[in-house]
């Protein structure tokens, strides 16, 4: 029992990134109809938003500091963050301790902005492409949008460590009820998954309870027939388009401490991520959402040492043998609609 | 002539020519010349483009012609690269067998992901192909690792059990040959300060390179090749017609795992050494790459493509920042110093910066690849003259 709980909770956080990312993607597929490869881009970028805040948080200026003497015996120079001279020290420590859920409030702003900027400047010309070319032009995106980050911020992954108050693990299953010592769980996996859930629910209620969220879902079933009605549903998808741009980079930024960001993270993800979305069922968002858990969980229970020990090897391709099973026997996937990106 | 029209022909020689004149052609600035990083007339590079230059055509095949576009190609690459080293642990260094073995068994395999990947179209068929190769890469990854070699993969050793070869001394390189010609045989040819280098590697692969080039022209001159064409422009009219369209995809799919498994094999010939990375999924977009790049749909783009990638990866990637500042030394400082601040990332390590805009404009501006940029060149210059309408499968981009 408790093997299988660690595995479904071991499961969750990429379960939730999955998902996440997924999310954003069948968004994106549902309103537009476009495929898009720079998703991945997006997660990493959102990444590195983490990085960039608290890397902006750590500027300092060189202080003199008379009191105290270095080897030569001159005055010793202290680097001291700018954020002290504002906050004062307590509290400057404390913000840059939460860099990285404060980034969340930077990278909001940014992930929409580019989202706006990729989907005028570029995808915008793309709708009466084939799905071949779309799926092109945002690999090529994607290409260029990870060699620029691999410019500013290097090859090698840059630690982002979550706050003092996450770090390390503690014991789950005593919570639990289970015996103790034998679930211990990182305390900011927890965090990931609660937060992937906060989002994931967000966007459905903005989707269900608002105004503008109906119109969007009128859009996704019938585009023309809300243009008729002389609803600009353009605009509308464009504003989508950044609030997924905004969902695949907040999954970025808050898994920023489970994995060091590096540059190509992002392909790594997109690869499992439009596994993902195919076996959810293209265009359904719920379908994205239980596809991403489930095989994040069932990619962790693939990892158990009884398994591999039968099964050799059965973690790392066990994705793709569930997609391919799939795909073949339940063409639409798990949840999709009739009618989507059937040729 | 060989059942070629005269255009297609032309096309062949010309490509022909280009191929067996390529130590000169990619030599073109003297040694020690400040040009001479530029020249790419050394056997590695010459042998990769035209290897590289077969698993594009190959793919063309497929993705040109039925407009599938599959992103696991790369598996069949692999595949016959090990096929291919198991020949030549087994068997011989010959590279005869290990050729022939590697093309059927990359086959057989694309017969198995292609008989299950075609019955999805769209970008599932690209996501089945990619489970596959992904499978593909996981396992020789790790499971498969007493026969693929895992993460060191896997090289002839002198203590292989070659059945028709001689036995080595202790500690001696088992090499690849064709009937005692060695693959990195060869010889300089010494003119003034240029210096051309002739591989036998290289010609018998630009050799293999040809034949596969004319197999490809004649399969886009057949009522197969029409056939293919059929299923991309409309599959669902074609099966209302009564024809069945899968066996024809199916045997182009073939065709361009066993073009793969071709390439697979040349480049275990050429450097005897084969990994698993080579099938990651990144190798098959490269391919992909390669094919959009140069035009996709048409017979000499993905040619161009595969040359004009590969050159670049090796190329470009090769100035640092100290050439840089050679070329702008003439500027005063502060414009130097600003040229090379432009340039820098797009140069050297960041060349797949280069690559990945160049893709772009071209997916954007040029659906035809280079070649259509070449064409729409060609048509400015000669503008007064009447066009001709012949339909040519040249001219018709991908869609």
């Amino acid at each position: 029992m408790d093997a299988i709980v660690i595995q479904i909770l071991n499961g969750l956080d990429k379960g939730s990134a999955y998902a996440l990312i997924a999310l954003g993607l069948t968004l994106i597929f549902g309103t537009l109809g476009v495929v898009n490869f720079a998703h991945g881009a997006l997660f990493m970028i959102g990444a590195f938003c983490a990085v960039t805040f608290s890397k902006f948080l750590n500027l300092s200026h060189i202080v003199i500091d008379e009191t105290r003497k270095d080897f030569l015996g001159n005055p010793l120079k202290v680097e001291v963050p700018y954020i002290y001279d504002f906050f004062g020290q307590a509290t400057g420590d404390a913000i840059i301790d939460w860099a990285v859920p404060l980034s969340i409030i930077f990278a909001i702003p940014v992930m929409i902005a580019i989202g706006f900027i990729m989907e005028r400047g570029l995808i915008k010309h793309f709708y009466k492409r084939p799905h071949a070319d779309q799926i092109l032009v945002t690999f090529g995106l994607a290409i260029v949008l990870q060699e620029v980050i691999k410019y500013y911020y290097g090859a090698n992954p840059i630690p982002t460590p979550a706050p003092a108050a996450f770090a390390g693990s503690f014991d789950f299953g005593a919570m639990l009820g289970f015996d103790p010592n034998q679930i211990i769980y990182p305390y900011w996996r927890l965090v990931y998954f609660a937060f992937a859930a906060v989002i994931i629910g967000a966007v459905f209620a903005f989707l269900q309870f608002t105004t503008f969220g109906m119109v969007v879902r009128a859009g996704m079933a019938d585009r023309e027939t809300v243009g008729l009605l002389g609803i600009d549903i353009d605009k509308r998808f464009t504003i989508m388009f950044g609030i997924a741009a905004a969902v695949a980079g907040l999954a970025g930024v808050m898994y920023a401490p489970i994995n060091s960001p590096n540059y190509h993270m992002g392909m790594d993800f997109l690869v499992l991520s439009f596994v993902v979305v195919v076996v959810g069922g293209m265009g359904s968002l719920p379908g994205a959402v239980l596809a991403g858990f489930l095989l994040g969980i069932l990619e962790s229970f693939a990892s158990m040492a009884v398994v591999l020990e039968t099964l050799p090897g059965i973690n790392q391709i066990i994705i793709y043998l569930v997609a391919i099973i799939i795909l073949l026997t339940r063409p639409r996937g798990l949840m999709g609609r009739k009618g989507v990106m059937e040729e | 002539m060989f059942g070629l029209n005269k255009r297609d022909f032309s096309l062949l020689l010309i490509v022909a020519f280009l191929a067996l004149a390529a130590p000169f052609i990619l030599n073109p600035f003297p040694e020690g010349s400040a040009m001479a990083q530029f020249n790419a007339g050394y056997p590695d590079l010459m042998q990769r483009l035209v290897i590289f230059g077969i698993f594009a055509i190959g793919f063309n095949i497929l993705f040109g012609l039925t407009g599938y576009l599959s992103f696991g190609h790369a598996a069949f690459l692999g595949v016959g690269s090990y096929a291919a080293i198991w020949m030549m642990k087994l068997l011989t260094m010959n590279v005869i067998p290990a050729i022939i073995v590697s093309v059927l068994i990359a086959g057989l395999f694309s017969l198995l992901v292609g008989w299950i990947s075609l019955r999805r179209s769209g970008i599932y068929f690209s996501i089945l192909t990619l489970a596959f190769a992904q499978m593909s890469y996981a396992l020789a990854y790790s499971v498969l690792t007493p026969i693929t070699g895992g993460e060191t993969g896997l090289q002839p050793k002198y203590t292989d059990a070659r059945i028709l070869d001689a036995a080595l001394e202790p500690g001696q390189q088992p090499r690849a040959n064709l009937f005692g010609v060695e693959m990195n045989d060869g010889f300089e040819l010494v003119m003034g300060n240029w210096v051309f280098t002739f591989n036998a590697g290289y010609y018998i692969a630009a050799v293999v390179m040809l034949i596969a080039f004319y197999l490809s022209i004649r399969i886009f001159r057949s009522p197969f090749g029409m056939m293919l064409r059929a299923v991309k422009s409309n599959q669902q009219r074609m099966n209302f017609t009564g024809l069945n369209s899968k066996p024809y995809t199916l045997a182009a799919f073939v065709i361009s795992g066993m073009y793969a498994g071709l390439a697979g094999g040349l480049l275990v010939a050429m450097d005897t050494q084969v990994g698993a990375e080579r099938m990651f999924w990144t190798a098959s977009g490269e391919v992909v790459l390669m094919t959009i790049l140069g035009g996709a749909g048409t017979l000499i783009g993905p040619v161009l493509g595969a040359g004009f990638i590969k050159y670049m990866e090796n190329i470009v990637s090769k100035i640092n920042e100290t050439i840089l500042e050679q070329w702008f030394a003439f500027m005063p400082d502060w414009l130097g110093d600003f040229m090379v601040a432009i340039i820098y990332p797009f140069i050297g390590k960041g060349w797949h910066l280069t690559l990945g805009l160049i893709f772009m404009l071209v997916v954007i501006f040029l659906p035809g690849g280079l070649v259509e940029g070449g064409q729409r060149i060609g048509r400015m210059f000669k503008r007064k003259q009447p066009q001709d309408n012949t339909p040519d499968a040249s001219k018709t981009p991908a869609e």
